[in-house]
């Protein structure tokens, strides 16, 4: 139970990967496999910056007064993390567009349906 | 001094030519800008891996933060091996698109092709040049980003679908490594290559160390398409642009070999991959049956662009059987099938784009009787599927001796006869268009004779001639091969 306690944040980590992974195989509408790719990403985000957490402790300064340190570095890793995450959601929400120009729907189902009819883009 | 600059320049040059590329719009000085950063970090490359072959290992502290802190650019003999395979094909690719992407995109949108190559090949070059773990998933996500795109740039709506696919794959696979190098920094407290590897020995045997082992072995096959996470490889090769087509085939998977073998033996090291966890055992599985599946599913393709797909993975799987071995000879023949496999697969994809724009798709149908139509296209296609195969003079033959030479010395003739019995079923599929092309009289959706513009056909030549000169005259492929090698199993990078 202590170990439990005290790792918490590895649990929500663990449950928030498995939920997305989870929602990209289950989901057959390409916008929700979206989502679940953005809550899988954003897992990875607590696993990094839950251990760079001390509690008490202050940033990095030389100081005499400050004898704690927390680890800057992880913040900074996921805030480059976060840029690659919103640029690849934005990108395959504009390809979900242009899927749905191209076929008249974004369930993944009807989709392969229509390139089975055979299909060169007019 | 300046000369170190050049490990930075190699970066940054193409990084800068992508925005220029947006900002001049003329369709023509965007590809002039493109072919010019692309010439120039293939010349650096070549300069790196002749400073490296006579002095050793380059390292460049990059904003002048010394390495651990800092990020460290490196260049070694298996990093300077692959960035001139990377730089050389986007340089050869370059030309090409000029007349095969001005007939198959939109004229508006030409400017912004060339900015995502210029962006693709700046990500592939910071993926091999990086020494540090993160630094290596920013440009895996650049080269990955803008991969996506130019898939999803093809005529066929498919396109958009298999851009999709791979873009939720690669994803996956992206994170999946950073889940893997977040494990490796709590336990080392360092992102640097070097300084992990040095450091992982004291907490070598913990759970996140194995964990950290699995994470980026499966995050990275997603992205080398080590089959069965290929699935995305098909479609997206088929679908692409020609030239799109070419230069990933040619490169794109071949830098993530690369990451893999960096780990593996630059960082968690021999003992830990091959001892505490059967790695070795599960490569060796996945890549016969890789190879098997792969080359039978090739064999039934209508399309020669997904043929070739297809027989990619198979190649993968060639690859990864050489890694799998973990001796010098295996290792050899995995890092020269990097070279080898790249510059015949970069050949093939190019020759079939140029019968891709006199016919439309590449299909079988539309290829009967095409060897009195297209000439020079058709022997291209023969010559460099001949390297495919492995036949004695090409290039491809260099890699299936290394891997024979490499399964004798592991004592497991079997495996050698398995090299060289699925070789056949290469010469199938590759007697396929033989069939259509040489023995078939031509068909009312053969296109008419004429060749593809020379501007196509020269950089395509230009391969198949080196998948033929790196098979008769090994000296660089196979000694680069060789350094790289021993740099590997020589333990820390």
């Amino acid at each position: 139970m202590d170990a439990f306690a005290s790792h918490y944040t590895y649990w929500v980590t663990v449950l928030l990967m498995a939920a997305g992974l989870y929602i990209m195989i289950a989901r057959g509408n390409l916008v929700k496999k979206l989502v679940g790719l953005s809550i899988f990403q954003t897992s990875v985000y607590l696993l990094y910056i839950a251990p760079g957490k001390l509690i008490g402790g202050t940033a990095p300064i030389v100081s005499e007064s400050f004898t704690v340190y927390a680890n800057p570095l992880p913040h900074v890793l996921i805030l480059t993390a976060i840029v690659v995450g919103i640029a690849t959601l934005a990108l395959g929400l504009a390809i979900v567009v242009r899927i749905r120009e191209a076929y008249g729907s974004i369930e993944e189902d009807e989709i392969l349906a229509a390139d089975r009819d055979g299909g060169e883009r007019a | 001094m300046t000369f170190a600059h050049l490990l930075a320049l190699e970066v940054v040059v193409p990084l800068i030519a992508a925005p220029l590329a947006v900002l001049l719009r003329r369709s023509s000085a965007a590809w002039a800008i493109a072919t010019a950063a692309c010439a120039f970090s293939f010349f650096a490359a070549l300069l790196l891996a002749a400073e490296v072959w006579a002095n050793g290992p380059i390292s460049y502290a990059l904003g002048s933060w010394d390495p651990p802190w800092g990020i460290e650019y490196r260049v070694d003999a298996l990093s300077a091996f692959v960035l001139v395979l990377v730089s050389g094909v986007a340089a050869t690719v370059a030309p090409y698109a000029w007349r095969s992407a001005a007939a198959e995109l939109p004229r508006e949108q030409l400017y912004l092709f060339y900015a995502l190559y210029c962006l693709c090949v700046a990500g592939l070059l910071g993926m091999t040049i990086t020494g540090d773990a993160f630094n290596l998933f920013v440009f895996m996500e650049i080269a990955s980003l803008s991969s996506y795109v130019l898939i999803a740039l093809g005529r066929d709506r498919r396109a958009l679908l298999a851009s999709y696919q791979y873009l939720v794959l690669g994803t996956i696979g992206a994170t999946f490594y950073v889940i893997g190098v977040g494990l490796l920094y709590l336990m080392t407290g360092t992102l640097n290559l070097a300084d992990m590897a040095a450091r992982l020995p004291q907490v070598q045997e913990t759970r996140p160390v194995l964990a950290a082992l699995a994470f980026i072995t499966v995050g990275v096959s997603l992205k080398l398409a080590l089959f069965p996470l290929h699935l995305w490889l098909p479609n997206a090769y088929a679908y692409a642009p020609s030239a799109v087509t070419a230069f990933l085939a040619a490169t794109g998977t071949k830098v993530s070999i690369y990451v893999l073998v960096r780990f593996y033996f630059g960082v968690f090291g021999l003992r830990l991959v091959t001892e505490t966890l059967p790695m070795r055992e599960i490569l060796l599985a996945l890549s016969i049956v890789a190879i098997v599946t792969a080359s039978l599913v090739a064999l039934w393709q209508t399309d020669l662009k997904r043929l070739l797909a297809y027989s990619s993975v198979a190649q993968i799987g060639y690859t990864t059987l050489g890694i799998s071995m973990a001796s010098k000879d295996g290792l050899t023949a995995a890092v020269v099938h990097l070279f080898n496999h790249g510059i015949t697969t970069g050949a093939l994809f190019l020759l079939v784009g140029g019968i891709a724009l006199r016919a439309g798709r590449p299909e079988f149908e539309r290829m009967r009787g095409l060897a009195r139509r297209m000439p020079l296209t058709s022997l291209g296609i023969v010559i460099a599927g001949l390297s495919l195969i492995g036949i004695p003079g090409t290039a491809g033959f260099v890699t299936k001796w290394y891997l024979v030479l490499g399964a004798i010395e592991a004592g497991r003739w079997w495996l050698a006869a398995f090299v060289v019995l699925t070789s056949l079923i290469a010469v199938a599929y590759v007697w396929r268009f033989v069939e259509a092309a040489y023995l078939s009289e031509p068909g009312a959706r053969t296109p008419e004779r004429g060749e593809a513009p020379a501007a196509m056909l020269a950089p395509a030549w230009l391969l198949v001639a080196g998948s033929v000169v790196f098979g008769l005259h090994t000296g660089y492929s196979v000694e680069g091969a060789q350094r790289a090698a021993a740099l590997l199993l020589g333990g820390a990078p």
